[in-house]
């Protein structure tokens, strides 16, 4: 059994080990792009702040590769598939055979047609080699303009700014962290960060790069008709699914390829997973792309254990984030902003300014279907169990989750000891 | 301090705290059912209120750096050989509260034990001593009626074959059992524990007069079911759910007192068992109110037996009393097949502290004159006797087969094997020790798991000394024993205690 | 592999585990110097948490998953499955402090380090003589480590 990879991400790694918890021997190939083994994307905004050094990116150990027998092959790009001979053909002309493949390549940085987009000085920090470069650049430049107040967008500022370099955030939207947080949320995150000095600018976004003789960046030009001096722009607007290659090949793409339970494409012995997949979520039923960390590992998770037979199907996806801002942690779980006016959704939020703590809990149907920790954030995961194991929640034992907060005790009984204190199995060895 | 009852500080322990030790865990204030550890808030630390502490010594054992100590307070009162502490405290007590003074436990004040007085005959040269990690040494015990003689016919296959219908028995692998203890006044904890180690034993335990919870039944065949003057719990299945009925005339913590559960103790579980309302009083009547005579005896004896259709032997038990052998004689011909002897020392959940120091008398005596009065009579063989009150070791259970017991009952050794320490606060509610407490957040501190597995330990272990001291008398079973009280010398009684025990002084 | 299984039917809520938990954790081993200094210097903190809730109490701490969420969760690489002994293993090197793994464990077995960007979470006292602190420590066998 040969299993290819394509793509060297967190699902790729989530794939490694799916496939090596039911199938010890057969061979793994990974295909990837870049010149290092699997790190930890959301780490290089740590590394361009200077909080960790370069050691610590890889995600596991120098022998990970070797110990799961992986070919590794860095540097790497595959462009093409053909399903139906069972191949992929590499940049450098290779063409290999496979039993099982699966795509785990990520998502590509969603660029906008503005206006001197295009050319040096623009960096979408997604890649650690943009961290590398912006690591080199930050003694010598002064002004950086970010484009997108979501996470990557924030966490470039932050970094940037540790750098010393003096950063100004653009968002078009009314409010910093509309997707994965709600308004109060992005409001003390926000504050955080005009607290330390980063210029965080809302309803507006960039209308122009301008570019000098030299065609390095000048300034931005934004809609309301300000303009912003800068030395490098960082484009942080969102990722798309880089689904090209499965398109090609004939597979069945929709937003991201689109997934079976079992992560399998269209195409036979054809699986995906990660920011590129189309999976199902588990709070919707609905097959969506949540290009998300834990979500992007489970999937390759899930993918390599059915690549290796085991029949077991994917959960679903949860939408998730924990990030923090400056030392304010905040966490975000679920369905954080219901359609406005829904009566289905009940929301509980508390908000205290002074101490920037705020939660906010949203139920539906009698469960709890999201929640947001903004400060206090030490009992996120005991919130997330209500939502991932879908606990019913009435009466008296919802007032105690809003009131008193999550406990351990409000699990249904059954499901209490089956989690914590099983029967022995009787064939317990 | 300030605004206190006068006599507030006459308690009798001190809770030492080792300040090098204390690390303000708080382990204790959450053991504390008393309330005599507490945090203080304003010191940050944790403190103590001495005249709270009921001495049980929970503290003591949990603190996990033995900061702890619990003594005797020290402040003594001028020596008065007839006004002693106890009883100025108890006149303090009194004064202030207008009631009958409560306690729990056996009596703790210095009536006579003889089995003190009592030593234990070895062989020397003239007889050999047995060794019995080598030779086979019988403690199995058989409790119930034995035929006068017996009748052998020939068997069919040519071989003898016995005649005589024998009286049901209750088998035992030990001459011991627990003693009854109501489920209600110990926990339901407890009462797994004890018919889990019963069963693993091959002994009975039982129930007390509280009925016997559904879920037990599968230990029937070593449990004793108790039917009191309350009558709690009992009906046709709890009646044929043991392997004895036991009818409960008196108990030797409280000869002719009754019983008092107060409602709070009554739970849903208490409640079911023993048939009576949730959070009602469950009193047990100081007398049956059906017998007042041993012909009425014999009649419950009867009706029991009918209901259990004469499968299994029926015990009556009684607080050793002044006329305890003339009783059990009357017992004994109302047709019981087991009687039970529960002495002045025997323990209580709750009862008046008056009658359990002053009232009845010590089992080793009663047990004398009931072997005594019964051999007398020609009837001995129509009773089992079992004593009880006061069985601190193996030795007091040698001593007392000697003195012609069948069998024992334990139950204070079988408390202080899960942790008892006989602070004697059991009316409280709130043992610490989690034994006699129905309140759910004390009574987990008894693992029925844990609590079992040290019944069997004290169990065996008495067992292999029972043997050790058999064997050095040159006894290889418990039978040869029985009522030979020619194994027993006595040290510094008079003639009189001699007459009754039926022993020769040491030296004769 | 063998997991440590809390029993709320027998839990006192005594809290010793806790302090074992903390002992073994610390420099010095000694649990007055652990819990009187080494908590407030170092942060030293327990991995196991008694829950309470009226009369009902039960300690927890990582159930060592098969599928563990927070090592999906886990940004950093510091936490990892250990193939061979089934463990939940945490690289406190690694740790970036991104408090993922804390959001996505329903189980609440991970907690923040009270003083660093660190997470405190079970390790079954792997390098213990003697298995799990809070296993030997329970004075009520409230806590047994056993394959099931």
């Amino acid at each position: 059994m040969t299993y290819v990879i394509i793509g060297n991400g967190v699902a790729s790694i989530g794939a490694i080990e799916g496939i090596r918890r039911y199938d010890a021997k057969g061979k793994i190939v990974v295909l990837a792009q870049e010149d290092t083994p699997a790190y930890g994307r959301p780490l290089i905004s740590y590394f361009l702040a200077g909080k960790i050094g370069p050691e610590r990116l890889p995600l596991r150990g120098d022998d990970y590769y070797v110990k799961n027998g992986v070919e590794l092959k860095l540097g790497t790009t595959a462009t093409a598939v053909d399903t139906a001979k069972k191949t992929v053909t590499t940049d450098k002309g290779d063409s290999i055979k496979y039993d099982r493949l699966l795509i785990c390549t990520g998502g590509v940085p969603f660029v906008p047609p503005i206006t001197g987009v295009k050319g040096p000085d623009i960096y979408s920090f997604t890649t650690l080699a943009h961290a590398k470069t912006l690591i080199e650049l930050s003694s010598k430049i002064k002004r950086a303009v970010v484009i997108g107040g979501g996470l990557i967008g924030l966490k470039a500022a932050e970094s940037l700014h540790d750098r010393g370099v003096s950063v100004t955030i653009v968002e078009l939207a009314p409010r910093i962290l509309s997707g994965g947080f709600d308004e109060k949320a992005g409001k003390l995150a926000g504050n955080r960060l005009k607290k330390v000095g980063i210029d965080v600018n809302c309803g507006v976004t960039a209308k122009e790069i301008q570019r000098g003789k030299d065609e390095h960046v000048k300034g931005v030009l934004l809609t309301d008709g300000r303009f912003l001096e800068c030395d490098v722009v960082v484009v942080a607007i969102g990722v798309v699914p880089n689904s090209a290659l499965a398109k090609e090949a004939g597979i069945k793409v929709e937003r991201g390829i689109f997934v079976d339970e079992k992560l399998a494409t269209s195409a036979k012995d054809v699986y995906a997973a990660g920011d590129v997949a189309q999976a199902i979520d588990m709070l919707s039923g609905e097959h969506r792309v949540v290009p998300i960390w834990p979500n992007a590992y489970n999937q390759g998770f899930a993918s390599g254990r059915n690549m290796a037979g085991a029949k077991q199907p994917y959960q679903g996806g949860l939408p998730m984030n924990s990030i923090s801002f400056y030392g304010l942690p905040t966490i975000s779980v679920g369905t954080v902003n219901p359609p406005e006016g829904d009566k289905n959704f009940e929301i509980h939020a508390q908000l205290d300014e002074e101490k920037e703590t705020y939660r906010k809990l949203v139920f539906r149907d009698g469960r709890l279907v999201g929640y947001v920790l903004v400060g206090d954030i030490d009992k996120g995961g005991m919130y997330t169990a209500f939502i991932k194991f879908a606990m019913p929640l009435a009466g008296e034992d919802k007032d105690k989750l809003i009131n008193a907060g999550p406990e351990v005790f409000l699990w249904p009984p059954e499901l209490f000891n089956e989690t914590w204190n099983p029967e022995p199995a009787a064939d317990a060895r | 301090m300030l605004f206190q009852p006068i006599n507030r500080n006459y308690h009798d322990f001190s809770i030492v705290r080792d300040k090098d030790l204390c690390i303000n865990c708080k382990v204790c204030v959450r053991q504390c059912s008393y309330e005599a550890h507490y945090w203080d808030e304003a010191r940050q630390r944790v403190m103590a209120d001495s005249s709270k502490c009921v001495g049980c010594h929970r503290c003591e054992a949990l603190c996990p750096t033995s900061a702890i100590l619990i003594q005797k307070k020290h402040s003594d009162f001028r020596e008065n050989a007839l006004w002693r502490p106890q009883f100025l405290k108890y006149i303090y007590k009194q004064a202030d509260s207008g009631g009958v003074l409560l306690t729990g436990m056996g009596s703790p004040v210095n009536i006579p034990i003889y089995w003190d007085r009592l030593l234990l005959d070895a062989s020397q040269v003239t007889n050999p001593s047995i060794d019995p990690l080598r030779e086979p040494m019988e403690l199995k015990t058989f409790l119930g009626a034995k035929p006068q003689k017996l009748e052998f016919t020939k068997g069919k296959d040519g071989n003898p074959k016995l005649k005589t219908k024998l009286a049901p028995q209750l088998e035992l692998n030990y001459p011991l059992m627990f003693s009854a203890m109501s489920f209600g006044s110990i926990n339901f904890n407890l009462h797994i524990a004890m018919a889990r180690a019963a069963t693993e034993l091959g002994i009975c335990y039982n129930t007390g007069e509280g009925g016997l919870h559904k879920s037990l039944y599968k230990y029937g065949k070593n449990t004793i079911v108790q039917v009191a003057s309350g009558r709690f719990g009992v009906h046709r299945d709890f009646l044929n759910a043991g392997a004895a009925i036991e009818i409960k005339i008196g108990q030797g913590a409280k000869p002719g007192i009754g019983g008092h559960l107060p409602g709070e103790k009554i739970n849903a579980m208490v409640s079911q068992t023993r048939m009576v309302p949730l959070g009602s009083d469950a009193i047990s009547p100081a007398p049956h109110h059906d017998i007042y005579s041993i012909e009425d005896l014999g009649q419950l004896i009867f009706a029991l037996k009918e209901a259990s259709e004469y499968r299994v032997p029926v015990s009556v038990k009684i607080a050793a009393v002044h006329n305890v052998a003339a009783i059990a004689s009357g017992i004994a011909r109302a047709g019981a097949d087991i009687v039970a002897i529960d002495g002045v020392r025997g323990g209580t959940g709750a009862a008046p502290g008056m009658i359990r120091d002053n009232v009845g008398i010590p089992i080793e005596l009663a047990l004398a004159a009931v072997d005594q009065r019964l051999r007398d009579e020609g009837i001995r063989n129509r009773v089992s006797i079992v004593a009880a009150g006061g069985i601190r070791c193996s030795a007091d259970l040698v001593k007392a087969i000697a003195l012609g017991a069948d069998a024992c009952y334990i139950a204070t050794s079988v408390l202080i094997a899960v942790g008892c320490t006989l602070c004697a606060k059991c009316y409280t509610g709130k043992c610490p020790w989690g034994i006699a407490t129905n309140d759910a957040r004390l009574a987990k501190r008894q693992n029925p798991e844990v609590a079992a597995q040290k019944m069997i330990n004290l169990v065996h272990a008495w067992g292999h000394e029972v043997e050790e001291m058999l064997g050095g008398m040159g006894l290889n079973s418990i039978e040869s024993l029985r009522g030979n009280r020619d194994k027993l010398r006595a040290v510094g009684l008079s003639e009189t205690e001699m007459e009754i025990l039926g022993v020769k002084h040491a030296g004769r | 592999m063998k997991r440590v299984y809390p029993n709320k039917d027998v839990c006192i809520g005594c809290h010793i585990c806790e302090l074992a938990c903390i002992t073994a954790h610390s420099q010095s081993k000694d649990l007055i110097l652990a819990y009187t200094q080494e908590r407030g210097q170092t942060g030293l903190s327990s991995c196991k948490h008694v829950h309470e809730e009226g009369p009902v109490c039960v300690a927890l701490s990582c159930r060592h998953c098969d599928e563990p969420s927070c090592v999906a969760a886990c940004i950093s690489g510091a936490l990892q499955k250990d193939p061979e002994t089934g463990r939940t293993v945490y690289n406190r090197e690694k740790c970036v402090g991104c408090w993922s793994c804390l959001m996505a464990c329903p189980y609440g077995a991970i907690s923040r380090h009270p003083l660093e960007q660190k997470i405190v979470k079970c390790d079954l006292c792997y390098d213990r003589q003697g298995g799990p602190a809070c296993v030997a420590a329970c004075p009520n066998k409230a806590l047994k480590q056993e394959e099931r």
